[in-house]
């Protein structure tokens, strides 16, 4: 399935995947500049987002933080070649995002991108372990599928399928089936907005133990200022602009968190 | 308007594409009801209208002579109302520009114009003048098939005698709406064969046949027992050589437009009720999954108080729509296609008037039919969601059940990629949808198979005839028997390379109670040119004693090999002798009895008699053969295989094309409208999924072929089964349409699986296609924002 001598953009192919997973060096991984979305609903114009400036760096753990309709989701999605702004630049390493090639962003995001969404989106017709391999299949430089599945604690539950699953588990498989691939960047866009308080601690401490022990820069969104305290950095929004980028000094474990 | 018609019409609107789908299978099944039902009850009225208009006979007997004065005998019969005794004889005709001879049958007509049985319907020029011997009137598809009008001449041989021949009318009878040579020659071929009449004092003094006749017809009164009325004639003609009466029901023409009518009437029920059967699966499956899409609206809807009248009014109108779409064009069509196919009958069956009609009633039953589906399309979807209480039903449904099934249990999963397990447990999971859909495949696929069968086998029946039994290019047929030498004078014709002369003679077959007329085919030992052919295409040996049967006509006298039977001679001295059953034949065509040569002469008690002869000529000189035969008073009739088969194909493929064309369109749009209805609802269905693996990573190809890729399996499965069932259905055929006249035979090509694979592979590619386009809209970050 993976064949690479399709047009693959230059920008793309020219990435070695999983370049750093050194120390926290400050190298930006994504740099987004001006970044606009507007919204066309009829006569009214929606700002999502106004003139966004955003770096995320290698490695960092990024909490975005904001009110339901803050614009985070579509930042995101722009981050993760989802969508295309409507003006301003998103550069992915070197190489310019904004670029309206939906082969080249399907690439992208095959190559780098691990996505993890508040609903699970497993495919209902695969197992746990084959949900995982549907994503190893395709990527260039995977783990085994089962060596995923064991970071996020469910080795034993293999060749369950999604509706034999809770939504904590489900979630977990999410993230396994999102890291396998050994992407770059994390981006989880409220993974804990379905899950009771204990299960989301759960699925919390697995996407930290990945930003940990893989070196993945990952971005997670809430509304809930409580999960802000495990992050590197915390980059608030509202009204579709960033108004407060803050540094914790301590990072909590999310064991830890209380909400 | 209110806000659930606000609704419908955005619903409309956004399921456009599946309900043009569902509006096109209604569409066809309402033009197929329509056309094959207007078509039926027209043929049917036609053909009543015109006997009773025409006074059409109901017993028919022809003789060698006998004197006029007899007819009172027959009138004096009870139950017999009208009488018409004539004269019918063949000659041998020389039109100009035609190369061949052709065949005329001379029908006598009163010199002035009277009502008579079997009347004529003159379609153009005027009735004969007494005492102009040349005038004819002759058939309009004889006419129309040489371009002969009214003022145009031809030659003919009348007794010895070269005459030319003026023609002052054209004409029809009720006697020859199928107009075919017959005694074995069942196809039509309006150019070498036509129906002439002529005066019958002019014809009485040409065949010496003043004060006698021939050939008499006449009228029952209601309730007289044919029966009866038929033993007494045969007594009282069978001193004058009668050939035994008949009834209407072995009248040629009419056996051929009856039948025709009966199976109309079988496939104008038959096939109609599959396009139901399909609209009814296609609307359910629509419906149905809509409605389970919206379940959460319509709990809401009843929570706020909404009836369950009032919501599946709302959604009977959502199906309405297509429904009525679909009735509205396909009447129009169904009327057009109707009326084009009756038009194409009108080439075999000549009619004054091929009156096409389309009954209210018809179309009101289509409509009916139509609607009664649609409602209970909409009572089975909606009977779910309304059987459950509102809150409930507001819960999302859970999320789609999957488990370990077949192919897990026999560990072919591995084999498998994910991309491919996803299909076949999606398969697997809803196995009664995928069963229907597999069906509908398969029901397009039969449609064409049996459709094309009709080709294959007619063409196979005309390769028996004209290439295996028949092998001669050209049949002599003598205007009386005449000495075995006379094979030594054609021999001795321009071109003739084979000869082989044949003692043909009309008989009477008794085998316990039942008795069946036909034609005593005498051949000589090791015949090459007229032979006797199994259903293998195996050459059998004349044996050289006993007759060999038709197969048809030993199981219509319920005869076996070896048995005894009472064979009459309707000829000469008339003996009656009994004969044993020596084998059977597999012909498909006709009801032929064959004997050796010189068996039949000693059963007759004649020395070496020949009633005509099988020819294989040089086609670089027959042009000249055909120019001496012209003139050969002997000679009554005489028929050349090449230009038959030429013309009976032309006049056969004309109609074919017709329905070949309706078959194919009918067939794709069952097709289409299954695999696109199926992947579209699956798009819905799994829209999010299919996001998912979009932002994944995956291809459009790639999404598009785990999406697809479920309906191309279903019908890569439904084709052979289609095969399958079309075969079965063949199977069948051959035993409904056995009759005398002609057996079907079990003849399907290789290419026409070929060509139902073709075709319905371009329909679900086609398909496949529109959904692929919409593949491509599939808004990803709309579809992830929403829970399931
Ligand atoms: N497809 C869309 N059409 C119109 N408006 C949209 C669309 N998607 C998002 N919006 C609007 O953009 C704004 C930001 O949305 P989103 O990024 O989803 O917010 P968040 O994720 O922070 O809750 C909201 O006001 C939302 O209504
Ligand atoms: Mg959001």
């Amino acid at each position: 399935m993976v064949s690479k001598s399709t047009q693959i953009p230059s920008f793309i192919a020219e990435i070695p995947p999983n370049s750093s997973l050194s120390s926290k060096e400050k190298e930006a991984v994504f740099r987004a500049r001006r970044l606009c979305k507007v919204y066309h609903m009829g006569e009214v114009e929606v700002h999502a987002l106004q003139d966004v400036d955003l770096d995320l760096y290698s490695a960092e753990l990024v909490v975005l933080l904001g009110a339901s309709g803050s614009g985070k989701s579509t930042l995101l999605n722009i981050l993760g070649g989802l969508d295309p702004p409507t003006s301003g630049e998103v550069y992915y390493r070197d190489h310019n995002l904004t670029v309206n090639d939906d082969a080249a962003l399907t690439r992208f995001r095959r190559d780098h991108v691990g996505f993890v969404f508040q609903f699970y989106n497993l495919i209902p017709s695969l197992t746990v372990l084959e949900n995982v391999e549907l994503v190893t299949e395709i990527a260039i430089d995977p783990m085994p599928a089962q060596q995923a599945l064991e970071m996020v604690g469910l080795k034993q539950r293999l060749h369950h399928f999604p509706s034999q699953l809770s939504g904590g588990e489900q979630q977990r498989v999410a993230i396994a089936r999102a890291i396998a691939k050994r992407p770059e960047v994390l981006l989880c866009d409220e993974p804990t907005g379905a899950l009771d308080y204990q299960t989301g601690k759960l699925v919390l401490e697995v996407i930290e133990q990945v930003n940990h022990d893989l070196g993945t820069t990952t971005a997670v969104i809430t509304h809930n200022a409580a999960i802000a305290e495990m992050a590197d950095r915390v980059v608030k929004m509202r009204s579709g602009k960033i108004v407060e980028i803050s540094h914790n000094r301590i990072k909590k474990h999310p064991a830890d968190l209380i909400w | 308007m209110n806000k659930l018609d606000r609704k419908l019409l955005r619903d409309l609107v956004h399921m456009r594409g599946q309900l043009i789908a569902v509006g096109l299978v209604v569409l066809c099944g309402v033009a197929t009801f329509i056309s094959m039902g207007s078509t039926y009850y027209s043929l049917l009225i036609s053909q009543k209208n015109y006997y009773e208009q025409y006074r059409f006979a109901d017993i028919f007997v022809q003789l060698k002579r006998a004197p006029e004065t007899i007819t009172q005998q027959i009138e004096k019969i009870d139950g017999v109302v009208t009488v018409r005794t004539r004269i019918v004889t063949e000659v041998t005709l020389d039109i100009s520009g035609m190369n061949e001879p052709a065949t005329g049958r001379l029908v006598a007509i009163p010199d002035q114009r009277r009502p008579m049985l079997n009347d004529l319907f003159l379609r153009a020029g005027s009735y004969i003048e007494p005492n102009q011997a040349n005038e004819i009137i002759i058939s309009e598809a004889f006419s129309e098939a040489n371009n002969l009008k009214v003022g145009d001449s031809f030659k003919a041989i009348i007794n010895t005698r070269l005459q030319t021949l003026r023609i002052v009318g054209i004409a029809l009878s009720p006697e020859y709406i199928y107009e075919v040579r017959g005694g074995g020659s069942f196809f039509p071929d309006n150019k070498h064969f036509g129906v002439l009449w002529m005066s019958q004092s002019v014809l009485a003094r040409a065949f010496n046949m003043e004060g006698a006749f021939n050939d008499l017809v006449l009228t029952l009164a209601p309730g007289a027992s044919e029966a009866e009325v038929i033993t007494r004639i045969d007594k009282i003609l069978s001193p004058y050589g009668g050939l035994g009466a008949y009834t209407r029901a072995e009248q040629t023409s009419n056996q051929f437009i009856t039948d025709e009518i009966a199976q109309n009437k079988f496939s104008s029920t038959i096939i109609p009720l599959i396009f139901l059967g399909v609209v009814a699966f296609l609307l359910h499956i629509v419906l149905s999954r809509l409605v389970n899409l919206e379940r959460n609206q319509i709990a809401i809807l009843k929570a706020f108080g909404y009836k369950n009248s009032a919501i599946g009014l709302h959604y009977l109108k959502l199906a309405l729509v297509p429904v009525w779409g679909g009735v509205a064009f396909g009447t129009i069509l169904g009327m057009y296609l109707g009326w084009k196919l009756t038009s194409i009958y009108a080439i075999y069956y000549h009619f004054p008037l091929l009156q096409y009609e389309a009954s209210p009633q018809l179309i009101a039953v289509a409509v009916l039919l139509t609607i009664i589906t649609a409602a209970f399309s909409v009572a089975n979807a909606l009977q779910n969601v309304f059987a459950t209480a509102p809150a409930e039903a507001m819960r999302p449904e859970a999320p789609p059940q999957f488990r370990s099934g077949l192919i897990e249990r026999l560990g072919f999963h591995r084999f498998f990629s994910p991309a491919i397990r996803m299909i076949l447990r999606n398969i697997e999971r809803r196995p009664l949808k995928s069963l229907f859909a597999v069906l509908g495949v398969a029901v397009s696929v039969a449609i064409l198979v049996v459709g094309r069968y009709f080709f294959d086998a007619f063409d196979h029946m005309l390769k028996m005839q004209y290439e295996k039994v028949q092998r001669q290019n050209v049949t002599l047929v003598f205007n009386e028997v005449r000495p075995a030498r006379v094979r030594h004078d054609i021999e001795r014709l321009t071109g003739v390379m084979q000869c082989e002369p044949f003692r043909a003679a009309p008989i009477r077959l008794r085998f316990a109670h039942r008795t069946k007329r036909t034609l005593l085919l005498g051949i000589e030992q090791g015949s090459r040119l007229r032979r006797l052919i199994d259903k293998d295409l195996n050459e059998q040996i004349l044996p050289i004693e006993g007759v060999v049967l038709t197969k048809k006509l030993g199981e219509l006298l319920g005869v076996a090999v070896g048995q005894q039977l009472t064979i009459e001679l309707l000829e000469g001295k008339r003996p009656i002798k009994t004969v044993y059953v020596a084998g059977f034949v597999d012909e498909l065509m006709g009801l032929s009895a064959y004997i050796d040569m010189k068996a039949l002469m000693k059963m007759l008690d004649e020395e070496d008699t020949i009633s005509g002869a099988y020819l294989r000529v040089d086609p670089l000189v027959a042009n000249q053969l055909y120019k001496q035969l012209k003139e050969m008073p002997a000679v009554s009739g005489v028929s050349i295989r090449e230009v038959e088969i030429g013309s009976i194909r032309q006049t056969i493929e004309k109609s074919l094309n017709l329905s070949t064309f309706m078959l194919i369109f009918f067939a794709s749009v069952i097709a289409f409208g299954i695999v696109y209805n199926g992947s579209r609802i699956a798009l819905s269905e799994r829209g999010r999924e299919l996001a998912s693996l979009r932002v994944l990573g995956f291809r459009q190809s790639e999404v598009g072929f785990m999406l697809l890729g479920e309906q191309a399996f279903l019908t890569l499965v439904g084709i052979p089964l289609g095969c399958f069932i079309g075969f079965c259905i063949c199977l069948w055929i051959p035993h409904r349409l056995n009759t005398e006249l002609y057996r079907m035979p079990l003849v399907i090509n290789p290419e026409s699986y070929l060509f139902a694979f073709i075709v319905i592979t371009i329909a679900a590619f086609v398909s496949g296609l529109f959904v692929r386009w919409r593949i491509k809209k599939l808004d990803l970050i709309a579809v992830l924002k929403t829970r399931e």
